[in-house]
């Protein structure tokens, strides 16, 4: 556009060719086909040989290599200087946006719980217009937790196939015991609490960490990241640690009705997403030790993380006030 | 940058971060879906033809419906209007490119695998999806075929590029207008992308829940929809339609951009309302987040949700209406021409608008009970999508035609897809109207015999209509040969948006310094 003005403009900045994106499609496509492929075989020819967790596997290590190229990629080109305020800006824009898509993917999941515990519970109960439901499921009383579902009620599967029931989907036996609230005597014992103390925790040493980059103290914020990383690490191992517990001695599985249904989901989600910031973290914290990237005003990857981060602390503070205490 | 044009062959398109080069493969790869769809539903309708089953076994005719909505909506329409998106905002902002030119490229490539994948579902043992195309549990996790894996997969895999689509296309309208565009100057294609690009953002990783409860309860014992377990099959309703609804506006945003471009050009006078119209939009937007309910009328809701629900979707067709009235007010005492793109474009306004109205028809809760479930609502969602979605379509690629190629398309022709594809159109899916009310159930391969002449006119309008596309795909390919190079770079005289300040075809980069506007 020549003859046109440009003061206080800076010139786009058009990036060159990449294959950086047919790559990822052949990972991502990989990745998806063999994960449905393993789950099928599972599913519907168990024991059988087949090469579709070579798929899945080598799919998945495809798309974490091209990923790792794509983001060292964008790292060098602003390590050069090449990204102009306004593309810093954009990936700000993208990443706020990604998070507010995570947002939602968890709002499906607690919108799930909400319907089931407020409306199709008592439903099912025979509460409401509905009286249909107490000639389906006679003797079902809805409590929250649930440790008994419908089938549990009718006698379970053979009794719901001696009642008539012309579908029947599964097995649901209810949990022996539930993870919620166990009153204060028992406070001490209660995973959950610590681990919303060990969340809570690190999303202020991210924030110190954070401020210790823009005032130009790198030990500072070397320091009270990895006291971040570490948090998150720990946070991990006590919900595995709780997993343990609710499958072998709770026995909370993922069929044990819709209390363990909701159970599973959300915390298994929310704990990916855990591990997934842990890890974008560490590799913040190693960027930050081995090779000195960051500087006062310019620490795009750390922030984002960073964002990430208290986005999932922000879920777990949700999690658990409708998943554990009321 | 700025002066190296693209690279040769294959490469080229596997690896450009050009806005047009992407934006044309979204097109081409859209319409490609256009036709494989197209064809599903020849395949429907030759079995309807007549009542009886003829030509498909009932399986069969349910994974063509099925397919047919899915590749539909998910493979043609949304791409399509990703492409235009990618083509035009740039351009229409006065931005050199979109804001993130290599994740573009990866949405863009993640769609043709995916769909080849869902399409080879058909091959599968057990079939394809046979569920519909919403998919309602539990006949898409208990009574569904293997396939349906692979079809959950493939839904997660489309609903990523759509996600990183609508991402880079609200950084590049939020970052990337030129000096001066202000938001109340942007063209309105640009605004009702934006708010359409915050739709899907918000509501693909609703379904993506959604399918990932069905994969749970399908392969790992959950009971999200099994009230055996203390679920309920309605729940999966509630998930799908607050994507589902939201949905279909997605759809429509982009088409009410594309006639508020086509209608104010060739009325010859700014559009009427510009500031109304961006109201309107974004209350539509935010309206549709809270009518969900309004396709589940008949599962047995409170009466105070049917309340809700239908006073909510009676209120959406205010700010509609809205926008009919304004482009009518556009049109009023212009100076009207009826070049293809208009005509295209004034038919969506009309054919909408019954859309609309038959809409309005099923919004009212108690009538619903009898109209749900009906040839009536197949013929509502046809009015709104293809004659409001696709119509837009048609008036959008003979309207940008020339500037992207700098080639004039054959006016002649253009005019003949239109009045058949007019014709064609209606003929189908008017009738559909009256075998609904009367009380034909949609998504079956046999009925009553009371309702074999509407079908069999459906079918022949069915016919026409599918075969004027190939006078479509006839006309563009010959533009792109042999057609007659533009004389003036802005094509039409009535255009005001900055895309046509540049030349036609428009340079490989655009805008490489950013115009000023004023
Ligand atoms: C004035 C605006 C509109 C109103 C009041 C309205 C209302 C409705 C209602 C009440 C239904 C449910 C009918 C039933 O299943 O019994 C319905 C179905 C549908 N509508 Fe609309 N609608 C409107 C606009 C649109 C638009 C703009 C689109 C798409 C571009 C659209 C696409 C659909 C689709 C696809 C279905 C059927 C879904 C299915 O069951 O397969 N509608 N509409
Ligand atoms: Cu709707």
């Amino acid at each position: 556009m020549a003859g046109q003005s440009n003061a206080g403009h800076e010139t786009y900045y058009v990036p060159e060719k990449s294959s950086l994106a047919i790559n990822a499609t052949i990972g991502l496509v990989a990745s998806v086909y063999g994960a449905a492929s393993v789950i099928n075989d599972a599913s519907y020819r168990p024991g059988e040989e087949t090469n579709s967790s070579f798929i899945l596997f080598a799919g998945l290590a495809y798309f974490a290599a091209t990923l790792w190229v794509w983001f060292a990629t964008t790292i060098r080109e602003n390590r050069q200087g090449m990204n102009s305020a306004q593309l810093k800006h954009s990936y700000v824009i993208g990443m706020q946006w990604f998070i507010f898509s995570e947002v939602m993917f968890f709002a499906a999941f607690f919108g799930a719980l909400f319907y089931i515990r407020n409306l199709a519970g008592p439903w099912l109960a025979g509460e409401g217009d509905g009286a249909m439901n107490t000639l389906l499921w006679p003797g079902f009383e809805y409590s929250w937790p649930l440790m008994e579902t419908p089938q549990d009620a009718i006698g379970g599967v053979s009794g719901q196939a001696a009642a008539g029931h012309l579908a029947n989907n599964g097995e649901f036996t209810g949990a022996e015991k539930h993870l919620s609230f166990p009153g204060f005597a028992n406070i001490g014992h209660w995973l959950p609490l610590y681990n919303t103390i060990i969340l809570l925790t690190s999303s202020f040493t991210c924030h110190i960490a954070h401020m210790g980059i823009k005032e130009n103290n790198r030990k500072k914020f070397n320091l009270w990241l990895f006291i971040t990383v570490a948090l998150g690490a720990i946070f991990l191992y006590l919900q595995y640690m709780e997993y343990h517990e609710a499958l072998f001695e709770y026995g909370i599985k993922l069929n044990s009705g819709v209390y363990g249904t909701t159970f599973f989901m959300l915390t298994g989600f929310h704990g990916f997403h855990v591990a997934m910031g842990t890890v974008m973290l560490l590799i913040q914290w190693l960027r930050s030790t081995s090779k000195g990237h960051f500087t006062a005003d310019d620490q795009f990857g750390f922030e984002a993380s960073s964002w990430y981060w208290h986005f999932v602390d922000v879920v777990w503070v949700f999690l658990f006030l409708f998943v554990y205490i009321l | 940058m700025g002066a190296h044009g693209p690279a040769k062959g294959l490469t080229r398109w596997l690896t450009t971060t050009n806005h047009k080069d992407i934006g044309s493969m979204y097109l081409w790869f859209s319409f490609a879906m256009f036709l494989l769809g197209g064809s599903f539903a020849m395949i429907i309708r030759a079995e309807l033809f007549q009542p009886g089953l003829q030509i498909v076994e009932p399986e069969f005719f349910n994974q063509m419906t099925t397919m047919h909505g899915l590749v539909m909506v998910f493979g043609a329409i949304m791409p399509a209007f990703v492409g235009l998106a990618n083509w035009m905002i740039p351009m229409m902002i006065g931005a050199p490119d979109m804001a993130l030119p290599r994740m573009n490229n990866w949405s863009f490539w993640i769609l043709p695998p995916t769909f080849l994948l869902l399409a080879s579902t058909l091959f599968m043992e057990g079939g394809g999806p046979n569920f519909g195309w919403t998919f309602y549990a539990p006949l898409s996790t208990t009574y569904a075929p293997p396939s349906v894996t692979f079809f959950i997969f493939a839904v997660h895999a489309m609903g990523i590029s759509s996600i990183m689509g609508s991402i880079n296309i609200i950084a590049t309208v939020v970052n990337m207008r030129a000096p001066g565009m202000t938001y109340m100057k942007m063209p309105m294609f640009v605004w009702t992308w934006l708010i359409t690009a915050f739709l899907l953002v918000a509501v693909m990783p609703v379904l993506a829940g959604a399918v990932t409860m069905m994969l749970m309860d399908i392969h790992f014992g959950t009971s999200f929809f099994s009230a055996a377990g203390g679920g309920d099959p309605v729940l999966f309703q509630h998930v799908f339609w607050f994507f589902g609804h939201p949905e279909v506006y997605i759809i429509i945003l982009p088409a009410f951009g594309v006639v508020s471009e086509v209608i104010p050009t060739f009325s010859r006078k700014p559009l009427f309302g510009y500031a109304s119209m961006v109201y309107a939009t974004a209350s539509i937007a935010f309206l549709s987040f809270i009518v969900w309910a309004h396709h589940m009328y008949t599962v047995g809701l409170p009466i105070a949700g049917e309340l809700f629900f239908m006073y909510a979707t009676m209120l959406i067709a205010v700010p509609t209406a809205a926008k009919v009235f304004n482009w009518i007010t556009t049109m009023f005492k212009g100076s009207i021409t009826l070049e293809t793109p208009m005509l295209f474009a004034i038919a969506k306004v009309f054919l909408f608008t019954v859309g609309g109205f038959s809409g309005l028809m099923l919004a009212i809760a108690p009538a619903d009970f009898q109209y749900h479930d009906s040839y009536f609502v197949v013929a509502h969602f046809h009015y709104t999508m293809v004659a409001g979605a696709i119509f837009a379509l048609s008036s959008a690629v003979y309207y940008w035609l020339p500037k992207w190629t700098g080639k004039m398309y054959n006016e002649t022709m253009g005019k003949v897809h239109f009045w058949v594809s007019f014709i064609g159109f209606n003929l189908t899916f008017f009738p559909q109207h009256f075998v609904g009310l009367a009380g034909m159930p949609r998504r079956i391969p046999d009925y009553n015999l009371m309702f074999a002449d509407f079908n069999m006119m459906s079918s022949i309008g069915a016919f026409i209509y599918g075969s004027s596309q190939l006078l479509f795909l006839f006309n563009i390919v010959r533009t792109i040969t042999h057609g007659k190079p533009v004389n003036d770079d802005k094509v039409w005289d009535g255009a005001t948006t900055l895309e046509w300040t540049v030349p036609s075809p428009a340079p490989y980069h655009t805008f490489s310094t950013p115009p000023e506007v004023k």
